[in-house]
């Protein structure tokens, strides 16, 4: 017995000091392998009597676990220091720069309207479309604007070449005529916006020869001028996201409404910025009224019996007044450089419940 | 319109302040602009006397002088030549600042004699470019007043927006009675009084017009005053002209400036000596000339009211006098005009020859037709006062148009429509005090419109005119309440995909970008456009005269003008109109896109590859999806529209007919007509031609569906000819067992060495979906086989060994 002692502490000692995998199992086989010192000494087994056998055989089996043991031992922490090896080995440079993603940008129009319309849709309006080109009844004559009117001269509205039948179509220069078709399709109740293009005859710091407005029209038996109040005075505050945004109504002049009005909101333009609730100047932002009598009479519904109010703003002067866009003509000019920078991340759309903007 | 607060105060009765009456103003609808007061900056200016002036002990050119501030004696340091002792002049203390030269003054010594402040030159004062001597003030100017109120600077210039409805506000007193019915004091009453004549005109009217041009002229109100001596203005009228930026001339011209500015009541004086014959209006004759007050010659035509003598033309009705018949510094005997000209005509006319001028701007917007006659009273006391004289008796061609109207109120309106409670007596003293005449009716007011409101002519009208004077302040704001307690939907699914497919290509990498409607006619044909129909008669600029008739043009040199600002990579897109002609079915709305360069800046982990044809199907497709259009049943054709380029482009239709999309390679000829740098890739979705979807009862899914039996997935590369068409291949293969084929991808498609000119080799991954038992090999070989026979079939090509 005092053999075996010797024989485990050597082999211990070779799988414990086993250098890598390989010496490992070379201690394992010399050990344990069919050849192996403890095999041999199991095979001798047979040849003992039983007393001899009871007295060799637990100790041998004892040893036989001892040394599997020692060998998983050592095979576990030899693997860990390989896996450590292989890892310090696999080191990166975390400073490089990540893979890029596709980032497009939607445009500052685009996201304004889908602003407003939110907020015209929790007041119950929806969304009507009509065409750019157009002709002189809806853009002017059902809007009372007689023909001696000076927008209908060549100075402020693009005309098309005279049709044989003397019509001569236009490039509508307000989406009012959206206001007409949606009348003369839509019994009232009505109650709508029209975004879209509009286009008049006009280029400089402050004007494009094309621009975006967007028109309101409420119309029924019982709206007044203090329901035109309420509701763009919470158009504005929540459009704007200014909770004591200053506002007033002016009193205006447009043919197609009567009374008519002009809303103006606070701002400063301290040091030559501008900034929208703050300070003691105003600035107009849209123009509006009840729908002049008038007007109701072109479209066939009884102004005895229904009334309403309509509106129209720039939709680009609204997002360049949030979002302090300096220059109009920047909008028209698709530089990368402007549409990722003034440009709105794709998923960033505005709901009412989510926040407007960010 | 412009006008100074003691102008105001002439016509207006008030103690109320200049912010006050400023607000007011804006209130009332006469938006301010600006106000202006003279005296601000002017503050530190006052009267002093020079006690002496004797010589600078060390300078030949200098005095020092003692002077008198009306706050003790200072000693000032003076080059001026005409300073000296005894005078009044313009002081300003050390720490002002002078207008003219923007320099501060501080306590100075010039060559060893002491100075504190100095005596100001008009050109020092900002006033003028006078610079030869100090201001002379008169004897009787206060010691230590402040300059500006001596020199009448002190009354602040008020200048309003006047709207086009609210003529009778285009002259001061107008805006007077506004402001006195909002409550802003009391309108002074005006004497029109009539100033008898003592002779009978030696010069008449006519009005020499047709019946149908009768109304060009209707009524013209002539006097004939002798003996008058013109020269210059007296102080006070000066002073007003100019704070409204208008240049003094004459007493009889300043008077018929006077008349336009202060009663909206535009006059012509002419030099009664220099008319030969009766005065007349009528109506031009082509070809007829004259010299105008501007120093221009106009032509006339047939068309516009003219004023003549038996000679010819003097000057354009309503618009503009004439040089020759003008009232000048010597004029001795003046004929004075008051006129009724008809708005249209007047605009047209000045339209037709550019002119602006005061008279044209009242009389196109309507001028009070019952005040033509009394007005002439007014201005012949004023001419008589100024300039002396003997007046005429008064001549009136024509007559005066009816004006009258009368327009019912219901009371009940102001609050129905004006969203106003307000006391029926309130709206009566509103209305009256604007003029208006109030008759109560069986619980309606029946209200006579003043001559001057030519705009009021509707319920309407009168509602606004009381809640504009009561204020728009004081209507309660209503919550717009929704007629649904929770928000409905408020876009249609036209809609809904417009804005689906834009946030969808900003995901997918492409920035948004809004460009014109419209583009230059020659790049429109390129485009399958400049038809004559859709090129606008009075375009911007030669280069924005056609509609487009697609959006890449305006994309494509978007593109351009970025890769010369030095982007060279671009991915650009537009939702938006384009149109094919002018019907209201030739604007459709197309989403389109264009991208140039690489795929993205160089990258230590990725290849960088150029962008391609199979960018613009990718984006042309994700459109599509975005909009709801069945992605999977589109063909794949050629066909594209001829701007791209023919090999390497295609449509995306569904069915062959119903093309929905075209993308592929600009083409190479059209980039160059455009100048822009390529290759460059682009696609156009058309929106308008995606089929709406049936609508829905539920939005309840297709059945979940799936097998819990394991796929296999085998694959095949064939050898066909280069022509051959993935998609035919695909197809093929596809339809081998629609069943168990869930999906077949090309991975690999070569040409080159180990495969024969003319050919190439395709290889595809076919994806086996078992829904019943898990496949055999039997009967994996049965489908495989059956995917060879069918692509051999179709292609004509083999199994690639």
């Amino acid at each position: 017995m005092q053999d075996l002692d010797t024989l485990e502490k050597d082999m211990v000692a070779a799988i414990t000091g086993a250098a890598d995998m390989q010496a490992l199992e070379a201690a394992r086989v010399a050990a344990l392998g069919k050849k192996g010192q403890l095999t041999q000494l199991m095979r001798g087994l047979g040849q003992m009597d039983a007393e001899e056998r009871q007295t060799v055989a637990p100790r041998l089996n004892q040893l036989k676990d001892a040394l599997n043991d020692a060998v998983n031992e050592r095979r576990t922490a030899l693997n860990a220091a390989e896996l450590e090896a292989r890892l310090a080995s696999e080191k990166i440079d975390v400073t490089l720069p990540v893979r890029p993603r596709p980032a497009g940008t939607i445009h500052p129009v685009s996201q304004v309207i889908d602003e407003l319309t939110a907020v015209f849709a929790d007041m119950g309006f929806e969304v009507a479309e009509g065409p750019d080109i157009e002709d002189d009844f809806h853009n002017f004559t059902a809007l009372n604007i007689p023909p001696e009117h000076p927008a209908r001269q060549m100075h402020d509205t693009f005309y098309f070449p005279e049709k044989d039948d003397g019509e001569r179509l236009l490039l509508r220069t307000h989406t009012s005529p959206v206001q007409i078709r949606h009348m003369q399709a839509h019994k009232p109740p009505i109650r709508i916006i029209a975004p879209g293009r509009t286009y008049r005859c006009d280029s400089d710091q402050t004007h494009t020869p094309m621009f975006h407005q967007v028109e309101g029209l409420v119309i029924d038996k019982s709206t007044h001028m203090g329901h035109l109040k309420g509701c763009l005075e919470e158009f504005a505050r929540s459009f704007f996201e200014i909770e004591d945004l200053r506002m007033r109504f002016r009193p205006s002049y447009f043919p197609f409404t009567e009374p008519s009005a002009e809303l103006d909101i606070g701002c400063s333009y301290a040091g030559g910025e501008l900034r929208i609730g703050e300070g003691d100047d105003w600035l107009e932002i849209l123009g509006c009224g009840m729908v002049n009598p008038r007007v109701l009479d072109h479209v066939g519904i009884d102004p005895d019996t229904y009334q309403g109010f309509a509106f129209g703003m720039g939709i680009d002067r609204i997002a360049m007044l949030k979002y302090g866009i300096p220059d109009l003509r920047d909008m028209f000019d698709a530089d990368m450089r402007w549409l990722r920078h003034y440009g709105f991340v794709p998923l960033d759309i505005p709901t009412l419940a989510g926040g407007l903007s960010r | 319109m412009k006008f100074t607060l003691s102008w105001l105060k002439r016509h207006l009765d008030t103690d109320a302040g200049l912010t006050e009456i400023t607000d007011k103003l804006t209130a009332l609808g006469l938006e301010l602009e600006e106000v202006v007061d003279r005296s601000e900056a002017l503050k530190a200016f006052t009267v002093a006397y020079v006690v002496e002036a004797k010589q600078h002990p060390n300078a030949d050119r200098l005095r020092v002088c003692t002077v008198d501030t009306g706050d003790g004696e200072v000693q000032v340091v003076c080059g001026a030549p005409n300073a000296r002792t005894g005078m009044k002049g313009v002081f300003a203390p050390s720490g002002t600042t002078i207008p003219g030269t923007g320099l501060k003054l501080k306590p100075t010594n010039i060559r060893g004699v002491d100075s504190n402040g100095m005596l100001c030159s008009e050109r020092e004062m900002g006033m003028s470019d006078e610079h030869e001597g100090i201001i002379e003030l008169s004897d009787d100017a206060t010691v230590g007043k402040p300059f500006a109120a001596v020199a009448g600077l002190d009354d602040p210039v008020i200048d309003i927006a006047i709207t086009p409805n609210r003529q009778d506000c285009l002259g001061v007193r107008g805006i007077a009675r506004d402001l006195a019915a909002a409550g802003m004091g009391t309108l002074k009453p005006l004497d029109t009084s009539p100033v008898p004549g003592t002779f009978q005109s030696p010069i008449d009217v006519k009005l020499e017009f047709d019946a149908d041009a009768a109304n060009a002229c209707p009524m013209f109100v002539g006097r004939y005053i002798r003996g008058v001596k013109n020269g210059p203005s007296p102080k006070w009228l000066q002073d007003y002209l100019r704070a409204i930026g208008l240049r003094p001339i004459s007493i009889l011209v300043d008077i018929t400036n006077w008349m336009t500015h202060d009663l909206n009541r535009p006059f012509h004086v002419f030099d009664a000596d220099s008319l030969s014959g009766d005065v007349r209006a009528r109506l031009g004759r082509d070809g007829e000339t004259f010299m105008a007050l501007d120093g221009k010659e106009y032509e006339a035509d047939d068309q516009l009211t003219v004023i003549a003598d038996e000679d010819g033309m003097l000057g354009l009705g309503g618009i503009i006098g004439g040089e020759s018949s003008g009232a000048t510094e010597t004029t001795v005997n003046c004929f004075l005009e008051a006129a009724l000209f008809d708005p249209v005509r007047t605009a047209a006319t000045g339209r037709r020859l550019g002119i602006e001028s005061d008279a044209r701007y009242r009389f196109e917007r309507g001028v009070d037709p019952a005040f033509v006659r009394p007005s002439m009273d007014v201005a012949t006391r004023l001419v008589l006062e100024l300039c002396g004289g003997e007046a005429s008796d008064v001549i009136v061609a024509g007559a005066e148009p009816d004006w009258a109207k009368t327009v019912e109120l219901r009371p009940s309106r102001v609050h129905h429509l004006g969203g106003l409670d307000l006391p029926e007596n309130d709206c009566t003293r509103i209305l009256e005090d604007l003029g208006f005449r109030v008759e109560p009716s069986n619980g309606v007011l029946s209200v006579d419109v003043p001559p001057w409101r030519c705009d009021a002519d509707g319920e309407a009208d009168l509602v606004e005119e009381v809640i504009r004077v009561h204020g728009y302040d004081s209507i309660p704001s209503v919550p717009m309440t929704n007629p649904h307690p929770v928000t409905r939907t408020a876009l249609t699914t036209s809609q809904r995909r417009v804005a689906a497919v834009k946030r969808a290509l900003a995901a997918a990498g492409l920035s948004e970008a809004v460009t014109w409607s419209f583009m230059p006619r020659a790049q429109a044909g390129l485009f399958g456009g400049g038809e004559d129909s859709v090129i606008l008669a009075n375009p911007i600029s030669s280069d924005l005269d056609a509609m487009r008739p697609s959006i890449l043009p305006n994309l494509i040199t978007a593109a351009g003008r970025n890769v010369d600002r030095g982007h060279d990579d671009v991915g650009l897109f537009e939702v938006g109109p384009q149109y094919v002609d002018d019907t209201a079915k030739g604007q459709t709305t197309v989403a389109a896109g264009v991208r140039r360069g690489g795929s993205g800046a160089r990258h230590w982990a990725r290849q960088q590859r150029d962008i391609d044809a199979f960018d613009a199907k990718s984006d042309a497709l994700m459109a599509l999806a975005a909009a709801g259009a069945p992605v999977d049943s589109l063909q794949v054709m050629g066909e594209a529209p001829s701007w791209y380029h023919p090999g390497r482009s295609g449509t995306l239709r569904l069915g062959p007919k119903n093309i929905l999309a075209a993308f592929g390679e600009i083409h190479p000829g059209v980039l160059d007509a455009l100048d822009v740098k390529g290759p460059m890739v682009g696609f156009e979705v058309h929106l308008d031609s995606i089929p709406l979807p049936k609508a829905k009862a539920t939005r309840t899914r297709d059945k979940w569906d799936v097998s819990d039996l394991p796929a296999v997935s085998r694959d095949f590369a064939f050898l066909v000819d280069a022509e051959v068409s993935a998609s035919t291949l695909e197809r093929a293969a596809r339809g081998a067992d629609k069943g168990l084929i869930t999906d077949v991808s090309v991975f690999d498609v070569y040409e080159g060495k180990g495969v024969e000119d003319g050919k190439k080799s395709v290889a595809i991954a076919v994806r086996l979906q078992p829904h019943e038992k898990t496949l055999t090999d039997a009967d994996i070989e049965a489908v495989s086989s059956k995917v060879v026979a069918n692509v051999v079939k179709a292609t004509g090509g083999s199994l690639r060994g």
